[in-house]
């Protein structure tokens, strides 16, 4: 049954639905309502689990690795400023081969400080090992948060379930939270195969010299390689559940005939629904929302561009002096096409600035351009700056 | 061939050890930290796990595929084992079992860079002993000065130059910061009285809630001291005032190790060339070797550290070896 709930108290229902037996974290907006509702629930005996309030992001990380390495399932949830102090950690959790799930509600990095959604802040950790999703809205958060766990605890592997900061966490949407005994019939208990235990003592996270190190990192490579099946099967087994249709890696909208793509990741992905709902004069458009990021799903993503004379990517993030970040690696995986499209990159929404229905004609309007944006900011006020700025 | 009837020494020469630390590790000879871990393992017995901070411990006891660890061990990153600690505890607790959390770290790993987790971990109270294994610089990468270093020693981050005696600034206080938590135990101990450690160690397993101790643990590559002297350097650290050896409860000093023979702090110094630079008679090295005696001799006024009188349980009698079945001792 749907209720209106704020996407935060979702996300943690969904949370205590799995089970987690240590929750550790430490509040940073716009992360803060998901793990005050845990701390509530675990207050209130509705959840059963060790909730570790930290003394920062670093520990709240280092917890949940002991925790999971102990043999419990394990959560935290952070944001922004929040991921970079974690990142140490993330890249260790991941390198330890480590099942655990992060909620990310994304949220830009300073300097400037700022505490509005983009995504920033999980594309920095980007090579860190962890899976990412990217979720759509908060029916998408919820559903990836109770797979996350199935999907992390059979490759062991760490998930980041990236959720749009203020824009999702903050919104109250008609949610369909599930039952207590679906979610058991999803995720079975957590057992992990080199849990420290005194029965049977492993030495986890040793030194490794240049003999072996290529070979740990080929095996946490190859891992990634088969967490798309392992997704698409979490997906599917799911949505048997559910009722609600499988998520693949890669959402795609729209026309079949249609010539023009456009790319995105998160909850803009809605905005360009509505707005190509709105303005049908703008012609048969292919809307994609890229839900998995790491591993990046280059066969999905080539299928879903067949036909397609140019793909507008619009992300939340960029690498300065790089330019495109998704946008670059879209380009890159499609350029394995016999007939790829043009890609034309683009960033906005930075810094929570809004993205408006009219940006959609907009972008129709670049991938018409006789040479491709290979990136740029939109909309960027160059009378804000400092002349020397500009 | 057995007797008939074994002696004492015969059976507890044949009792069952258990052994934590395994031989065959890749530690310096004469390495105090190994030798600590050992006896620190041994009196903590089989039903552990170990969270080990980044550092000389960590390098030397796991070169893949190689562990030199009979009990579960496990090292994450340089500044969190405190935290990773926790969260192991914080797991057991959820599943129901008794099986003891222990954290190993060096100076650097606790003293500086994981500090705020070891706070962060005594505060919130969870049931882990952690140790710190204290050598008094980063002897891992190269022996460069922590806030552990001691006033005035030599390192490669504090070298002795035309402008420099070495540290410019004192040893911190890590055991009063710790103690400032009020947790229900802490306490400093050193190699050189392995009896002693052992037993600080059995109480604070055996202790509920966050306990914590400081072990002094000679490294001769960084002190400079011969391999074979690990003992009688730290013998000296104590016998000196240097490093007092000291009990806690709840912020409360309940115990010291009196000292019965006290030793001026050059008979210390003497033995390592991290303090070779104080031995001289230009006037830095004089103003220098004052200003330390000083500071041991405040420790001795501060914790009580004279003995009134001689007893088994200090500096001396400590260090006395009772041989099964002999019914005598050497000093």
């Amino acid at each position: 049954m749907k209720t209106a709930t704020e996407g935060s108290q979702a996300i943690a229902q969904a949370v205590t639905m799995c089970r987690p037996q240590v929750v550790a974290a430490y509040p940073i907006t716009p992360q803060t309502h998901i793990v005050e509702r845990i701390a509530k629930l675990v207050a209130d005996g509705q959840a059963a689990c060790e909730m570790v309030s930290v003394e920062s992001e670093f520990s709240a990380a280092s917890v949940v690795l002991g925790a999971a390495a102990a043999g419990s399932r394990a959560y935290t949830a952070t944001a922004s400023q929040g991921v970079l102090l974690m990142s140490e950690v993330l890249y260790n959790i991941a390198g330890l081969r480590l099942p655990l799930v992060l909620t990310c509600a994304n949220r830009a990095v300073g300097a400037p400080i700022n505490i509005w959604n983009d995504h920033q802040d999980s594309m920095a950790v980007r090579d860190a090992g962890w899976v990412q999703i990217y979720c759509t809205d908060n029916q998408d958060a919820v559903d990836t948060t109770i797979q996350a766990f199935r999907v992390a605890e059979r490759l062991e592997l760490p998930v980041m379930v990236c959720v749009d900061g203020f824009i999702l966490t903050h919104l109250f949407e008609a949610i369909d939270l599930p039952t207590q005994a679906e979610v058991d019939g999803f995720l079975p208990p957590y057992r992990f195969s080199r849990a420290l235990d005194p029965a049977s003592p492993r030495t986890l996270g040793t030194l490794v010299t240049p003999a072996y190190f290529a070979e740990t990192r080929h095996a946490l490579d190859a891992a990634h390689g088969r967490a798309l099946g392992e997704i698409a099967g979490a997906a599917d087994a799911w949505s048997a559940i559910s009722g609600r249709e499988s998520a693949g890696p890669l959402r795609v909208v729209g026309d079949e005939q249609a010539r023009i793509g456009v790319l995105t990741l998160g909850s803009v992905f809605g905005t360009l629904l509505e707005a190509r709902d709105e303005m049908p004069e703008l012609g048969p458009l292919r809307l994609m929302a890229l839900r998995v990021f790491r591993p990046f799903p280059v066969e999905a993503l080539k299928a879903a561009c067949a036909g397609l004379s140019d793909l507008v990517v619009l992300e939340r993030a960029l690498s300065p002096g790089g330019g495109a970040i998704v946008g670059t690696e879209v380009r890159a995986a499609l350029s394995e096409m016999a007939t790829p499209p043009r890609v034309h990159a683009f960033a906005a929404g930075l810094g929570g600035r809004d993205i408006p229905l009219s940006l959609l004609p907009r972008l129709v309007a670049a991938a018409g351009a006789e040479t491709p944006t290979r990136f740029a900011i939109i909309d960027v006020d160059l009378d804000k700056l400092a002349p020397e700025d500009r | 061939m057995p007797t008939a009837t074994p002696t004492a020494t015969e059976l507890r020469r044949h009792q069952p050890r258990f052994v934590g630390l395994d031989s065959g590790h890749r530690a310096c000879q004469g390495c105090g930290e190994a030798l600590a871990a050992r006896l620190v393992t041994e009196a903590i017995g089989p039903d552990a796990i170990i969270a080990n901070a980044t550092g000389c411990l960590e390098v030397f006891t796991t070169p893949w595929p190689n562990s030199a660890w009979r009990l579960p061990w496990i090292h994450s990153v340089f500044e969190n084992v405190a935290a990773v600690a926790a969260g192991v505890e914080a797991a057991l607790k959820v599943q129901g079992r008794a099986t003891k959390v222990v954290a190993f770290a060096g100076d650097g790993g606790t003293f500086d860079i994981g500090f705020q987790a070891l706070s962060g971990m005594i505060e919130r109270g969870h049931d882990v002993l952690y140790v710190c294994f204290d050598n008094e610089a980063y002897m891992n990468t190269g022996i460069q000065r922590s806030s552990s270093t001691p006033h005035a020693a030599s390192t490669t981050t504090s070298p002795v130059g035309r402008m420099r005696e070495g540290k410019r600034h004192l040893k911190k206080d890590v055991l009063a910061i710790v103690a400032a938590h009020h947790l229900p135990y802490a306490a400093t101990a050193t190699v050189a009285y392995p009896r002693d450690l052992e037993a600080k160690v059995r109480r604070a397993v055996t202790t509920e809630g966050p306990t914590f101790l400081q072990v002094h643990s000679p490294c001769p590559l960084g002190w400079g001291h011969d391999g074979a002297l690990t003992i009688a350097v730290a013998r000296l650290a104590v016998e000196t005032g240097f490093f007092p050896v000291i009990e806690i409860e709840r912020g409360r000093v309940t115990a010291v190790l009196p000292i019965r023979e006290k030793k001026p702090v050059v008979d210390y110094f003497r033995l390592q060339t991290r303090f070779r630079h104080l031995l001289g008679d230009d006037p830095q090295a004089v103003e220098e070797r004052a200003h330390l005696q000083a500071l041991a001799d405040h420790n001795i006024e501060t914790y009580g550290l004279m003995a009134a009188h001689s007893s088994p349980r200090d500096t001396v009698g400590l260090a006395t070896v009772h041989r099964g079945g002999t019914g005598g001792g050497i000093a």
